[in-house]
């Protein structure tokens, strides 16, 4: 992979910026953000022992939101020659003579704007040349295939590498940005027995390549999960206990997140409007954003509105103790910017005593979910209803896997009918939880 | 249409047609079978409606050129936002490191068409004057108010793109094509005492933006928002576990999307991952079922002149009364499974690797009238809107969300129940279908397809049909 110079492009990124902000000055805008970034990267593939993809990847991206007065314009741009740019600052300015006047549109407050910028380790390049991915692939895919004979095919196994450098700056004379570095590894197999065929896939991703868990644990993972899902069989439609795999239940906290963005909340579309200081979960639940996680995977020192990030509590002993807003959906609350233009940061819940043993004890009966299917959530009432597939629990043990079900309830009694997280987190990504154990849900089959 | 192109794509770069031979001739080398370079400039503006005023508007620039050299089973691939000759060659040259470097060789490129005009090659972005767009937005806003005092929040979005391709190949491949495509989305929320609902509606297609001022399409997707959204406010639960399902047109088939559509995809099938592979020849649904892709509908939102390896779009018979007769194929795949692309080969953008993907997939009208198929049925469910759909293509596992569904009580369709997932087993769903109506629909032009990571638009239809047993996902 060719080097990627981040020195030289954050500074070029900057240049680029402040030359933005002042085109979008000159052609009458009275305030104006702009967001630049550029990554480089090269994705490796290889299927059945040989090499199959190598994808290098080069992206540049610019986006510029303009304020002329309380009206806004928004452009971007993928390439970044000086004519594209010119149309797109053009375009928004355009843009934001036509749009409507929006009391609570603009940049967010200039005395928010992070002042402090914590070296968070979040870029760690890796050296690694197209040979050395495509060996690190076959040895995934490899430890995979040599498993199991009942592994019988492989859709592959892929090792992404890449570095960017993102730069945000705007009129109140903030201009900051920051290198990052990402790298991965995934592998999916398919495990096949008498007339039963099963994909399954695992992966681990991490800033720094050395905290990649080895190439052979992610293949072995792969096919343990396809061949535990072999011969799965429905269930009779029931109400039972679920208890949610770590991986699985991160996704309930996305919803919880969703619920209260400051977007749902001002447009009355979430089934936890007016739940502030309110209790939504047992009492012992504790869920945190973290923005300073060495090396995490959602750091970062400011938002994308340039406002500090901070540590806080979103749920404590229960309660919802805070929304998740930028400084729009802020100020249509009448509320301030918690710093979370562009997502949360890090998330976790305080973890139990229980490992994921323990839980299928606790549960006795009932049934474990290891993958989800569908949308099949009403943002608004908190219905959910999803596909669903994982394995049948009777005396604390597992006993058969299970396929083609539904499981359904509403989030609002689902949070509220928590009984236990687990100290599981074993699963890649920026959000830790242990598995998730609820009291009840109607599962559909037969 | 070529020349158009040519000038507006290649001709700022200082590129010409010679300089496309000497980047193939460069991607060529010894052990290639296979290159192209694909061109793409794209642009596209989005305006929202939300409170009462268009208080946002984006306007997005997407240029670039993906090069790809296929030797094999193997693909190397790159791309650059920049299109001066020296950034194709450089990325030609890490391109075709996939195979070891040989000599080049000559290849020559001719000058085609496509044969089809599906959709007028203008730019929709300036189909309306910016105020027009402004007003047409706020009258679909003051038309679904007006049905309701409960609806409380109008949200309306109307998106124009503008995207203009060439593609090269070394088998002597040079077409362009220019692809406009318009939606509008409309999403509203209810309330009453305490309950909230929501309803959306949305259309589109690859035609002007004139397209929601006509037949007041716009006006009609606010009152089909309000309405979906009231008969949710008094939607009871919904029943849980298997019973007959009875779908209505239209949207209803991204059913088929799900539960066949992907798995006749010609990547799966080649290495052999679909649940389908293998089942060419064999009846794979009940006699009553003749689905088909067809990405030559005139102004659909799934149709292309051409796919974004320049091979003409054509309608390709899936599954022929019950038996599987095809699968969608890419170049890539036909030639290594010895067969013709389908012209089914799509990719996101030139920043994406092509490869198999479905266009309008729909299935055509059977004999029955669609009152008869409601009335057949003792207990079950009457599904007609759905939101989006998933699934394993490998277990044959699928879902799909219903939206908009009422209960069916001794062949009558009585209460509006909760949005509920249906699942179901792909190669077995349509051996299920008992009854098929005559009255086929194709959706409303909304359809977005992922896939590996890659979004496209498509197109799904079908007439009502029954399907003797699917579980349901309600909650009693």
């Amino acid at each position: 992979m060719r080097a990627f110079d981040h020195k030289a492009k954050y500074a070029q990124l900057q240049q680029l910026v402040e030359d933005v902000l002042a085109e979008a000055g000159r052609q009458g805008a009275s305030s104006a953000e702009v967001a630049a970034h550029s990554d480089m990267g090269l994705s490796a593939t290889v299927r059945l022992g040989e090499p199959e993809t190598i994808e290098h990847t080069r992206d540049n991206s610019l986006s510029i939101s303009v304020y002329m007065g309380q009206h806004k314009g928004t452009a971007s741009t993928a390439e970044l020659s000086a004519a594209a740019i010119y149309e797109a600052v053009s375009a928004a300015c355009s843009i934001a003579k036509q749009t409507a006047e929006d009391p609570f549109t603009g940049l967010a407050e200039a005395e928010l704007m992070a002042t402090e910028f914590p070296d968070l380790e979040l870029y760690h390049p890796w050296d690694i040349d197209i040979e050395g991915a495509l060996e690190m692939a076959l040895e995934c895919e490899a430890a995979a295939r040599d498993y199991d004979p009942r592994i019988t095919n492989s859709e592959g196994a892929t090792l992404n590498t890449g570095g960017a450098v993102g730069v945000y700056g705007n009129t109140h004379g903030f201009v900051h940005g920051y290198p990052s570095s990402r790298h991965s590894l995934s592998c999916s197999v398919i495990a096949q027995q008498d007339e039963s065929m099963q994909r399954d896939y695992w992966y681990t991703t991490a800033r720094s390549a050395t905290a990649l868990d080895a190439a052979a644990d992610i293949g072995e993972r792969a096919a343990q999960r396809a061949i535990a899902r072999l011969n799965g069989r429905k269930l009779k439609t029931r109400q039972a206990p679920v208890l949610f795999r770590a991986e699985i239940a991160a996704g309930l906290l996305g919803s919880l997140i969703h619920a209260i963005s400051g977007s749902a909340l001002y447009r009355r579309a979430t089934f936890l409007l007016d739940a502030l200081d309110t209790r939504i979960f047992p009492d012992w639940v504790n869920i945190e954003e973290n923005p300073f996680v060495m090396q995490g995977l959602a750091s970062a020192a400011f938002d994308a509105e340039g406002v500090a990030t901070s540590r806080r509590k979103l749920v404590s002993d229960g309660i919802l103790k805070g929304y998740v807003l930028s400084s729009y959906s802020a100020r249509k609350l009448d509320l301030q910017t918690t710093g979370n233009a562009g997502g949360v940061r890090n998330l976790s819940i305080q973890m139990g005593e229980l490992d994921f043993d323990a839980l299928l004890k606790t549960m006795h009966t009932g049934l474990v979910v290891t993958e989800l299917m569908g949308q099949g959530v009403n943002s608004i009432t908190g219905d959910y209803s999803r596909g669903a597939s994982g394995f049948w629990v009777e005396n604390g043990a597992i006993q058969y896997p299970v396929e083609e079900i539904t499981i359904a309830g509403n989030l609002k009694t689902m949070f509220q009918q928590l009984q236990a997280v687990g100290n599981d987190d074993d699963y890649p990504g920026s959000t830790r939880t242990g598995s998730w154990l609820i009291e009840s849900m109607m599962i559909a089959g037969e | 249409m070529l020349e158009i192109v040519e000038q507006q794509l290649l001709a700022p770069a200082g590129l010409e047609q010679r300089h496309l031979d000497l980047v193939l001739d460069h991607l060529m080398g010894h052990q290639i079978d296979f290159a192209d370079v694909y061109f793409q400039s794209s642009r596209l503006e989005a305006w929202t409606l939300e409170d009462g005023i268009v208080k946002e508007g984006v306007y997005s620039i997407e240029q670039g050129a993906g090069i790809r050299a296929i030797s094999g089973e193997k693909t190397g691939f790159a791309y650059t936002d920049e299109l001066q000759l020296p950034n194709l060659l450089e990325a030609a040259g890490t391109a075709r490191a996939i195979a070891h470097a040989g000599q080049n060789r000559t290849v020559a490129i001719a000058e085609g068409s496509t044969g089809q005009q599906l959709y007028a090659a203008t730019n929709p972005l300036d189909t309306l004057s910016g105020s027009d767009k402004i007003a047409l937005l706020h009258q679909v806003e003051q038309e679904a108010r007006r049905q309701d005092p409960r609806v409380k929040q109008v949200i309306a979005n109307l998106v124009a793109a503008y995207d203009m391709v060439l593609v090269a190949g070394s088998d002597g491949v040079l077409r362009s094509d220019i692809r406009p495509l318009v939606r509008m989305n409309v999403h509203v929320i209810v309330e009453q005492g305490d309950l909230r609902e929501q309803g959306t509606a949305g259309a589109g297609g690859r035609t002007s933006l004139d397209f929601f001022r006509h037949d007041e399409r716009g006006l009609e997707l606010a009152r089909d928002a309000v309405r979906q959204a009231l008969v949710n406010l008094r939607a009871v639960d919904a029943p849980a576990g298997a019973m007959p399902v009875v779908l209505g047109p239209g949207w209803p088939g991204v059913l088929l999307h799900e539960a066949i559509g992907h798995g006749l995809e010609g990547d799966f099938n080649r290495k052999g991952t679909s649940a389908f592979a293998g089942c060419m020849g064999e009846r794979v649904a009940s006699p009553l079922c003749t689905v088909v892709d067809d990405g030559t509908l005139a102004e659909r939102r799934g149709s292309l002149n051409m796919d974004d390896e320049g091979t003409t779009t054509q309608q390709t018979v899936l599954i022929e009364k019950g038996i599987l007769k095809s699968y969608m194929q890419d170049k890539h795949n036909a030639s290594l499974m010895g067969v013709s692309s389908t012209g089914n080969g799509r990719r996101e953008s030139y920043a994406h690797l092509p490869m198999p993907r479905m266009t309008n997939t729909y299935m055509l009208a059977g004999e029955h009238d669609p009152q008869e198929i409601i009335a057949s049925v003792k207990k079950g469910l009457y599904a007609v809107n759905f939101g989006g759909g998933q699934v394993d293509i490998t277990s044959g596992k699928f879902v799909f969300s219903a939206s908009e569904a009422y209960l069916i009580e001794n062949g009558k369709v009585t209460e509006p129940v909760k949005g509920a997932t249906l699942i179901g087993n792909g190669p077995q769903v349509l051996n299920l279908v008992s009854m098929v109506g005559n009255d086929l629909e194709l959706d409303a032009g909304i359809g977005v397809c992922g896939k590996e990571g890659q979004s496209v638009p498509v197109g799904v239809g079908q007439p009502t049909l029954k399907v003797d047993e699917l579980t349901i996902g309600g909650t009693v």
